[in-house]
């Protein structure tokens, strides 16, 4: 009896995974697109023993999943070259990362905001106490549905919109359909930076807008819901859905280095005080040539080395 | 004739018997430990937003206006509250029918190979992730949705759709051991009073059962009320009491999932989510109490 209700198992277990192999492609798909949301918690870290570096030691970080898959993949070749350190990476989100780093729970706090605007009011104290390291910039477009019939709008129309006075595309110059608002959750660093740059000013959630808080479930949702508007980072954007010129300037790595189009932020790895000799070392490493024009680039980020702009944290953009 | 080592020696059935005690006194003690610490915590955490005087408990749980980082922030959870309790009971209605009939085929109707076919089916239903039946809910049902009602697809009804699917399993279980641990003498004097098998099942094994599926259906709830990333996925998440099924909602634990992360530890907006967990702990213990009192009234 217990021998065949096994068999029955198996059978049943081969079965699936003879289905999911079937439909492979699409399942691959579907995993790959909430990469953004998940918390791969450990990095497989390498255990060799064999010394020749000087650096000996752990880091941990922690924070923005937004950041986390630059940091994982530098960490990795950090320890390759540095056999003796251990760097932990871990998700959990910009607010949890900040919290962390000024608990001093963490070595590095990944944040996609200045610590400023998380850690304000009686946590003011704390974000003094942080130092910030910005290694790379994120740029983030509206994005629509491809069939919606609008190629560019004007900072006044997204603002339009997203307060809920435009409520159908023909009144952009679009089809005659329903706008449907993909958001991004209010706490959200991304929505953060898109209403500072993009619209200027924060928005109340609407009723019935959607908000999906990992980027390629925005994507998707977007690609897939017609007359969808929404925003994604660069590094997202493809033939799926249709990306918006923002004031007739296109969002592209050529314009937000030249400082033309506005809507971006830097990534931050934040310390408590100054890092020590490790942190240091691996916040420096990050900085290099090598891993600014490599690893960053292939990423889908822009190198913070390259701006011919910088910001500071109320938003005032300087010509480098 | 004195045996002198004899004495010393501790038996080996009495060694046994106390290393036994032992380590069990040390799980049970250390369970204990663990749920109160986790009740003290999510407590403590829970309350602070009505301590520290920025929330009142009626605007939290009756307000209908959620907007932490507005201007002027506001704390109303009663969307999320409202979302949840809709999401549940819809998956319940949806699901509970279901389950009955499967369990009455199992046991019932085909109790040999329907049993043998149905059972690890419906068991491996509870083994899939729940990011698996977000994926399919939001690829298969939301389209489907979007198509055949007004609306985007999303909404409490995609929610429910899932859900129902993913309480299908402990609502059937325990259905199913229900009917099976009735007496074999009831449904014999029925059948011999030349009722049919429908008759049976209808006026004999159900009402005599009734509380014992009523457990596996609150039990189901209490799942489906937890259950946070599936229903994330396709509800759409907007901090309202949606006007239709059809319409973007919130439930508790989509909004908690949704911000923690983003909110910084001690701030107003991570303490209210904290409460919404307080809501949903204390939801938890009212559906248990749900189930002892249903235990109770077990005629079997």
């Amino acid at each position: 009896m217990q021998f065949r209700k096994t068999w029955v198992m198996a059978l049943a277990l081969t079965s699936v995974v003879a289905l999911s192999a079937c439909g492979n492609n699409n399942g691959g798909n579907n995993a790959a697109t909430n990469n953004g949301g998940t918390n791969a918690a450990a990095t497989n870290a390498p255990t060799e023993t064999s010394s020749g570096a000087d650096l000996s030691g752990s880091i941990l970080a922690s924070g923005s999943t937004a950041l986390q898959p630059l940091v994982e993949q530098v960490a990795e070749k950090f320890m390759e070259t540095n056999k003796d350190v251990d760097i932990q990476v871990q998700g959990g989100g910009s607010g949890t990362g900040l919290t962390q780093v000024a608990e001093k729970q963490v070595d590095i706090g990944n944040s996609d905001v200045f610590a400023e605007e998380k850690l304000k009011d009686a946590d003011a104290e704390k974000a003094k106490a942080l130092v910030d390291h910005q290694v790379a910039v994120v740029a983030i477009a509206a994005v629509s549905h491809p069939d919606a019939g609008v190629d560019s709008l004007t900072k006044q129309q997204l603002v339009d919109i997203f307060t809920g006075k435009v409520t159908n595309w023909k009144e952009v110059g679009g089809k005659d359909q329903k706008i449907q608002i993909i958001n991004r959750p209010s706490s959200s660093g991304t929505r953060a930076t898109f209403e500072g740059f993009a619209l200027g000013t924060k928005t109340e959630d609407l009723q019935g807008s959607i908000q999906e808080d990992s980027s390629g479930t925005v994507k998707k949702m977007i690609g897939e819901t017609p007359g969808a508007i929404g925003y994604l980072a660069l590094s997202y954007l493809d033939d799926s859905v249709k990306t918006l010129k923002y004031d007739g300037v296109e969002p592209s790595v050529d314009n937000v280095v030249s400082g033309k189009y506005p809507v971006w932020a830097y990534e931050h790895m934040y310390t408590n005080g100054e890092p020590n000799e490790i942190v240091k070392a691996f916040l420096d490493y990050i900085m290099t040539p090598e891993v600014q024009t490599g690893d960053v680039v292939e990423l889908g980020y822009i190198p913070a080395s390259q701006m011919q702009v910088s910001r500071d944290v109320a938003g005032t953009v300087t010509k480098k | 004739m004195r045996v002198e080592p004899k004495k010393k020696k501790i038996e080996k059935h009495h060694l046994e018997d106390f290393v036994g005690r032992a380590y069990m006194s040390f799980c049970v003690l250390l369970l204990i430990v663990i749920i109160v610490s986790m009740v003290y915590f999510v407590a403590s955490k829970g309350i602070s937003t009505f301590t520290s005087g920025d929330v009142k408990i009626t605007e939290f749980l009756f307000g209908t206006k959620w907007s932490p980082e507005g201007d002027t922030p506001s704390y109303g959870a009663f969307p999320f509250i409202a979302g949840s309790f809709l999401v549940t009971l819809i998956a319940a209605l949806i699901a509970s029918p279901l389950s009955i009939c499967a369990a009455l085929f199992m046991t019932e109707i085909v109790p040999g190979w329907g049993k043998k076919l149905l059972q690890p089916v419906i068991e491996l239903l509870s083994g899939i992730p729940s990011v698996v039946y977000g994926f399919v809910g939001l690829s298969v049902i939301v389209p489907f949705l979007r198509n055949t009602f007004p609306g985007q697809g999303i909404g409490v009804a995609a929610g429910a759709l899932v859900l129902s699917v993913m309480i299908l399993p402990t609502i059937t279980s325990v259905a199913a051991d229900a009917l099976a641990s009735l007496p074999q003498n009831l449904k014999e004097s029925s059948f011999a009073l030349g009722a049919t098998r429908w008759q049976t099942i209808a006026r004999v094994i159900l009402p005599t059962t009734f509380p014992a599926i009523m457990t596996g259906v609150v039990l189901g709830m209490a799942r489906a009320f937890g259950e946070a990333l599936a229903v994330q996925m396709v509800i759409g998440n907007a901090p309202f009491v949606p006007k239709s099924l059809f319409e973007s909602a919130s439930t508790l634990t989509s909004v908690i999932t949704l911000s923690m992360g983003n909110t910084t530890m001690g701030s107003p907006q991570n303490n209210a989510l904290w409460s919404m967990a307080l809501v949903l702990m204390l939801m938890t213990f009212v559906f248990v109490l749900l189930v002892r009192m249903l235990e109770r009234r077990n005629k079997i």
